[in-house]
């Protein structure tokens, strides 16, 4: 199973290679990671989608949490959430796709960033399904290069009855 | 307050927490600390190999249950520590080893004797940090000591630029320790206490099974008194050895790949599990859906990630085991409906086949008028130390055959390198643990191959008076290994017959100490009693019989009432 782990962390060198060296000497797997900084300069948010049954992501989750400079540890995937990638592509747009290639990415909401004679470079956010459905839609077209973040994602707000 | 250096810092730093001997080896990167050390009253431990340095601040670490410190230079300094710093972690053992580093302005130059050493520690070591800033300086020492010795303890790599050293500063005051991040549990959560009290009222055949953590956790007594209460019988891992007495009558020795056949026997047939301070490793549970099957579980342990790793328990108690058991035996002593005599009697049908088990398969070997059994070497030493000896040991049969065959009664008396199962640990953790303990009896049990791993620590124990003693069982094979060969390899020796060796006793001689050999039965006891009888350090070289095999043995991979007898 799918499982997005958003954790804490104090801002500190080495501390990216903590985490990504537990997933490694651990054998678990990283889908995609994504790490900044927070309000708090001090503390870092990384945001890693992993998958395994539940005895690993309860590893997971655990040995995270015994490191030193972890600070908060939450599989937010148990509950309800929104979660967003980003990708830059870099699409042919010669005179006859031009028009094609905003048409598509006016679909997925997507924008144009920066402009050439023979391509357009567009940004597109959604979840990984939504990237993913976009990429297989412009690949007919001509992607000439694709840029693509992990996942960020944020539980959502508890509703009060 | 005035300036000082800080390496001055440094010292004062260890003094301040109480550290008295440190071991190490100097370079380029620690002048200055060793400089400072000097005018200080640590006793400061000059090994032979870096190696030998974090052993043997482990083994003092181990019998003292004090944190043990070590000292080494940058570069190949730092990476000859790595293997002593594995085994400290996978024994969690607490420890802080202090490197240097190139000063700061060279980090990531390629600097002479330059190592990301905290990069390359990152795995094996419970936390570690380069110190980048003067102003953090002692509070990340102090820190490293909170951590190493807090929590599911281990070792913690501070390292150090040389120029750090060298700058002045001002002793910063001391301060509580508090990290937001790291607040382990130490106390039991009481519903989850009362569940596992109602479990134990209902077992029938309960068995206790006790590792390190209860060792760590100085908790002996309060085991033996839960243990003794309700007439509950105790399996040891090899970590766990001592922490509660072997030749009480309801200790069943140690479990797992070479445990005995009762202990396995009990723990397969068990109906509540109860684990303390255990981690089921993959030597202790053999084939892990036949461990315990029959039974409910109960775990404590400090570490949550230890708990449900690899078998699903039903009563999770993350917890200090001391507060644990402390917990669990006031519960049985307040609670006024429950006798306890009753409820250890209730025990007495389980107790018996236990004692069945033992009777028809006691952990035994074939002793011989003539050819020296290693088995027998050990029996003696026990003998003739009243089984009081701090035992330490190498790795492989000599090994497991200290563990079956030194019944041992007393807590941190017995040192070994469990999870990393390192060759060359025995010598210098003696070493460690006789500094501690100037008037004991340290004993390191050894094989002919691993001794020579770190037999360079000899001249370490000469320099400073350690008169340890080192039982070599001789079997001129790296036995172990060539157990597995014989019994699933087809008798392929590959690479295990140790056709050149050193003359043990000449050896032994060359530096400084007394070297003793026994090639018959009838020498060995002989060379015991003069090897205790002497002041110095004393090598005995046992020419043991050569096949003779560690059993019970469970093959890799199968289930624990698998075991091959002898
Ligand atoms: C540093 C290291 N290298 C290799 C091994 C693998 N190993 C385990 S036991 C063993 C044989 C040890 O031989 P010896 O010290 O003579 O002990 P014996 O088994 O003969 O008693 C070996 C090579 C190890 N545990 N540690
Ligand atoms: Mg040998």
């Amino acid at each position: 199973m799918k499982h997005t782990i958003s954790v804490l962390l104090q801002n500190k060198p080495g501390v990216l290679s903590r985490v990504t060296g537990l997933f490694s000497g651990r054998g678990f797997n990283i889908k995609s990671l994504c790490v900044a900084e927070t309000l708090d300069k001090g503390i870092s948010c990384l945001t890693v989608v992993s998958h395994g049954d539940e005895t690993i992501v309860e590893q997971i989750t655990k040995q995270l949490h015994k490191l030193i400079d972890v600070i908060k540890v939450t599989d937010i995937s148990e509950h309800e959430f929104v979660e967003r990638e980003m990708i830059l592509i870099r699409m042919k747009a010669e005179s006859h796709t031009r028009a094609e290639v905003l048409r598509v990415i006016d679909i997925f909401r997507g924008k144009v960033v920066d402009v050439s004679a023979k391509s357009y470079a567009v940004e597109i956010t959604g979840s990984a399904s939504k990237i993913t459905a976009a990429i297989d839609i412009l690949r007919p077209i001509g992607i000439k290069e694709i840029i693509r973040t992990g996942t960020i994602a944020m539980a959502r707000a508890t509703k009060t009855k | 307050m005035g300036k000082m250096s800080g390496s001055q810092a440094v010292v004062k730093c260890l003094e301040e927490e109480g550290i008295k001997t440190i071991f190490g080896y100097p370079g380029g990167a620690v002048i200055d600390l060793f400089d400072a050390l000097m005018d200080s009253d640590i006793n400061n431990v000059l090994v032979r190999h870096e190696q030998g340095a974090v052993h043997a601040a482990d083994g003092f670490a181990r019998v003292t249950g004090e944190v043990g410190v070590a000292l080494l230079t940058s570069g190949p300094g730092a990476t000859n520590g790595v293997t002593g710093i594995a085994t400290a972690y996978m024994d969690s053992i607490p420890m802080v080893i202090l490197t240097g580093q190139v000063p700061r302005a060279l980090i990531g130059n390629d600097a002479f004797q330059e190592v990301d050493i905290v990069g390359i520690s990152r795995p094996c070591t419970k936390h570690n940090y380069l110190v980048s800033d003067l102003d953090q300086l002692i509070p990340t020492l102090r820190e490293a000591f909170y951590i190493a010795k807090s929590g599911r303890p281990g070792p913690v790599l501070v390292d150090l630029p040389k120029d750090l050293m060298a700058s002045q500063l001002t002793y910063p005051e001391k301060k509580d320790i508090k990290i937001s991040s790291y607040q382990p549990t130490y106390k039991p959560h009481p519903v989850q206490i009362e569940r596992a009290c109602k479990k134990i009222m209902q077992a029938k055949k309960p068995v206790l099974y006790v590792g390190g953590g209860v060792i760590l956790s100085d908790s002996s007594n309060e085991l033996r008194e839960l243990a003794i209460k309700l007439n509950i019988p105790v399996t040891m891992t090899l970590m766990g050895l001592g922490a509660f007495p072997g030749t009480h009558d309801l200790s069943m020795g140690m479990l797992g790949m070479h445990g005995t056949y009762t202990a396995n026997m009990a723990v397969a047939e068990c109906d509540l599990l109860i684990a303390v301070g255990a981690r089921f490793d993959d030597r202790v549970t053999g084939k892990l859906e036949d461990f315990a099957a029959k039974s409910q579980k109960i775990h404590i342990d400090i570490d949550p990630t230890s708990i449900s790793k690899n078998v699903k328990v039903d009563v999770p108690i993350v917890s200090d085991c001391k507060k644990a058991l402390t917990a669990i035996n006031e519960w049985f002593d307040t609670k006024s409906d429950i006798n306890l005599s009753d409820e250890a009697d209730r025990h007495m049908p389980w107790l018996e086949t236990i004692h069945d088990w033992t009777v028809k398969h006691p952990l035994s070997y074939k002793d011989d008028d003539i050819i020296i059994k290693p088995q027998y070497v050990i029996e003696t030493l026990h003998k003739h130390t009243e089984g009081k000896a701090i035992i330490t040991t190498e790795v492989g049969q000599n090994q497991m055959w200290a563990a079956q065959f030194y019944k041992l009664d007393y807590h941190r008396h017995f040192v070994t390198s469990g999870g990393l199962g390192t060759m060359g640990f025995g010598l210098p953790a003696a070493i460690g643990a006789q500094m501690a303990f100037p008037d004991k009896t340290v004993i390191d049990i050894a094989g002919d191959g691993s001794i020579q791993m770190n037999i360079q620590e000899l001249a370490t124990a000469k320099q400073y008076n350690c008169p340890v003693k080192v039982a070599i069982l001789n079997n001129g094979y790296l036995g172990m290994v060539r157990q597995w060969q014989k019994l699933f390899y087809n008798k392929r020796y590959a690479s295990t017959t140790m056709d050149v060796a050193p003359d043990f006793v000449d050896l032994a001689k060359a530096y400084g100490a007394l070297g003793l050999r026994a090639t018959t039965k009838d020498e060995v006891e002989p060379v015991i009693k003069e090897a205790l009888a002497t002041d110095n350090i004393v090598i005995m070289d046992f020419k043991i019989e050569k096949e003779e095999g560690v059993y019970p043995m469970v093959p890799a991979g199968k289930a624990n009432t698998e075991m091959l007898l002898v």
